[in-house]
């Protein structure tokens, strides 16, 4: 009881020294506060990029992988060519998955057909609505929820219908009053009639995931030609099973020798996020160098300024310790100004790098995060700062001899 | 038992290659409730044998009992805890914290004693208004005379009820009308029964003390009884008036 007494008492004094040296303390607090400020910021950022992440790279269901031609995200263009080269996927090789992969629960194709303007007897949109040809099963494997009417049937698919389901932002556009289901839309010059409306899935990174139609893929197979490229998506029935799904369903998607690299791109909310942080981590370690450069100079400069004051107060150290301060004591009182010193540059730089880094929120409209963990690590370390940097002053006070002390002018 | 039993007490500092032994074994005993001066010139060894009786200091050889304990092997923290409890420091020049007022000073033992801060302050509070400082208790050293910092000094040494109090040169800072109202302070405490040793080369300080020992090269030069031991005048003690014995021990 008495120790955590104190403790509080070492801390009160510390916050005394602190604030009877307000510009001396407020330089030292400013080196720690740009150190943990800087890692704080990019690590919020590279945070918020990434917890949107997940749904931005593939707009996957649970438990569920893709394949594709095209990695989801380049940052180079030094293998373009590789991937240029590889085959393109058709309907046989859907099949072929979809017979092979006995384990899956659902495995669906879809492809990109176009982009335009679309029409209703209402309205009309910029000649900016994507379209995609879906199969049945990408309802479920890309999460699309049926807000009123229906989706595609098989007979859909099979007999190539024209008919197509709306996202919801591209339905308020072009039936602003009533429910699209069963009007007729136009898209490309082509009349489709509206089967149901799709719930509404938001806006990523600044862009609308709502202003698409999707017409069953044998319709658009039968419109646009046999040779449309498409991506297939798989889902496992769960967690436990994915591991072997995907497998299986790699061995049917191969269409190469064994021990050569896969000849296509296999996406899954995982590997979009496994990617990113992948080519993150150079980003990522640059801002740890850097933030570690100016900890360890601010460290430095905590260790100067404790030296200093160490120095300043040998006198007031000696009193302490002629009216019954034990070494410890002194240790301590000098080691908790050093840890409060850098804890409140440490908490301004918490609190103004996730600031920071939440900038990049409002360019892109994504949903700010607030990273508590990357805050306690940023305080531990501060303490450790504190600790490091702060000890050698402290047991320099704590052994100063009481009677030189007492005399030191 | 007598509360200090000195025997045979020598201290020698190693200067380079020379030794410079600033006692010589010394042997005294001091009884409770005394009113001690220790003179002597400078160079005579006073102030180390006065850091040996404050406990700042160990000897190379000897015995010191304090209240019947060994003080002369104790460790480095047992000494800062004696120190806390047993002995009041009152310094030539105050030695206050300048930063806090004089309540927090006055405190300042009794933090590292562990009191909880309620007593604590209730403590230093009824101290300092002994001393006569009751209305000041909130001023910084800075915004205090002379004699009211060496009454918050002393108010200080008293708060943890010590078994002795230690003056080195208590007055050598101050004029001699404030340093009068010290010495007055240091007789009340005195017939309240506290120990007070005074470290002084001031014969008129050392006048007002019962008993005056003199050291000369680091030997007890003369042990004497002072006969004539001189009073303040009445009403110099004025601001004792309504002292409660909290600190008899």
């Amino acid at each position: 009881m008495s120790r955590f007494r104190e403790m509080i008492e070492m801390i009160r004094m510390a916050l005394n020294a602190v604030r009877t040296h307000v510009l001396r303390s407020s330089l030292t607090i400013l080196g720690i506060f740009i150190g943990v400020f800087s890692i704080i910021a990019v690590m919020t950022g590279i945070r918020v990029l990434q917890s949107n992440l997940e749904t931005a790279m593939s707009g996957l269901g649970a438990n569920t992988f893709q394949f594709q031609r095209f990695p989801a995200i380049r940052f180079d263009d030094n293998d373009w060519e590789k991937y240029l080269r590889r085959r393109r996927f058709y309907a046989a090789d859907m099949k072929r998955v979809q017979e092979k992969s006995t384990l899956a629960q659902a495995v669906s194709a879809t492809a990109s057909f176009g982009v335009g303007e679309a029409s209703s007897k209402f309205a009309r949109t910029n000649p900016n609505i994507s379209a995609v040809g879906v199969t049945p099963d990408g309802f479920i494997t890309q999460s699309w929820t049926v807000e009123s009417g229906r989706g595609f049937s098989e007979a859909d698919d099979i007999s190539g219908r024209r008919v197509c389901v709306l996202g919801a932002d591209l339905a308020e556009k072009l039936f602003p009053l009533g429910s699209p289901v069963g009007q007729p839309v136009k898209f490309l010059g082509i009349s489709y009639n509206v089967i149901g409306l799709l719930a509404r899935r938001g806006s990523l990174f600044g862009q609308s995931r709502d202003n698409f139609i999707a017409i069953p893929l044998g319709t658009a197979l039968r419109l646009y030609g046999q040779k449309l490229s498409l991506t297939i998506q798989v889902q496992a029935p769960g967690r436990e099973t994915y591991q072997d799904v995907l497998e299986q369903a790699r061995g049917a998607m191969r269409r190469v020798e064994p021990g050569i690299e896969d000849d296509f791109e296999l996406v899954s909310n995982e590997s979009s996020v496994g990617q990113f942080r992948s080519l993150t981590s150079a980003i990522r370690l640059g801002a740890a160098a850097l933030s570690s450069i100016a900890l360890l100079a601010a460290g430095i400069g905590i260790m100067n300024i404790m030296l200093v004051s160490v120095t300043e107060r040998t006198r007031e150290i000696g009193i302490r310790r002629a009216i019954g301060a034990r070494k410890r004591s002194v240790m301590i009182q000098f080691v908790a100004e050093a840890i409060l010193l850098s804890e409140i540059g440490g908490v301004l730089g918490v609190i103004a790098g996730i600031a920071f880094g939440n900038l990049i929120c409002f360019f892109m409209q994504v949903t700010p995060i607030i990273p508590f963990d990357l805050a306690a690590i940023g305080l531990g370390i501060c303490s450790a700062v504190g600790i490091i940097f702060g000890t050698y002053p402290a047991w320099k006070a704590a052994n100063l001899d009481p009677i030189d002390s007492l005399r030191y002018e | 038992m007598p509360l200090i039993r000195i025997e045979n007490l020598a201290r020698h500092y190693v200067m380079g290659t020379e030794t410079v032994h600033a006692l010589r074994g010394v042997s005294l005993s001091i009884e409770r409730g005394e009113y001690l001066a220790i003179m002597g010139p400078s160079g005579s060894g006073k102030s180390t044998l006065m850091n040996l009786l404050g406990c700042l200091d160990t000897p190379n050889e000897g015995v010191y009992e304090l209240n019947g304990k060994n003080v002369a092997r104790m460790t480095d923290n047992e000494l800062a805890d004696i120190r806390n409890r047993e002995i009041g420091f009152v310094f030539q020049s105050f030695n206050l914290l300048a930063r806090s007022d004089a309540l927090h000073n006055v405190e300042l033992p009794l933090i590292y004693a562990g009191l909880p801060p309620k007593e604590r302050r209730e403590r230093a509070r009824a101290t300092l208004a002994n001393v006569g400082l009751g209305d000041r208790m909130h001023h910084r050293p800075n915004e205090l005379s002379g004699g009211q910092r060496q009454r918050v000094a002393i108010a200080r040494a008293l708060v943890n009820s010590p078994s002795i109090i230690l003056a080195d040169e208590p007055t050598g800072n101050l004029d001699s009308k404030t340093g009068v109202g010290i010495l007055a302070l240091f007789e009340e405490l005195s017939r309240r029964g506290n120990t007070i040793i005074v470290v002084t080369h001031e014969e008129e300080v050392a006048l007002h003390s019962r008993r005056v020992i003199r050291i000369r090269d680091g030997l007890i030069a003369a042990d004497e009884i002072n006969r004539e031991q001189r009073a303040v005048v009445d009403g110099a003690a004025v601001a004792l008036a309504g002292i409660t014995p909290l600190f008899i021990v």
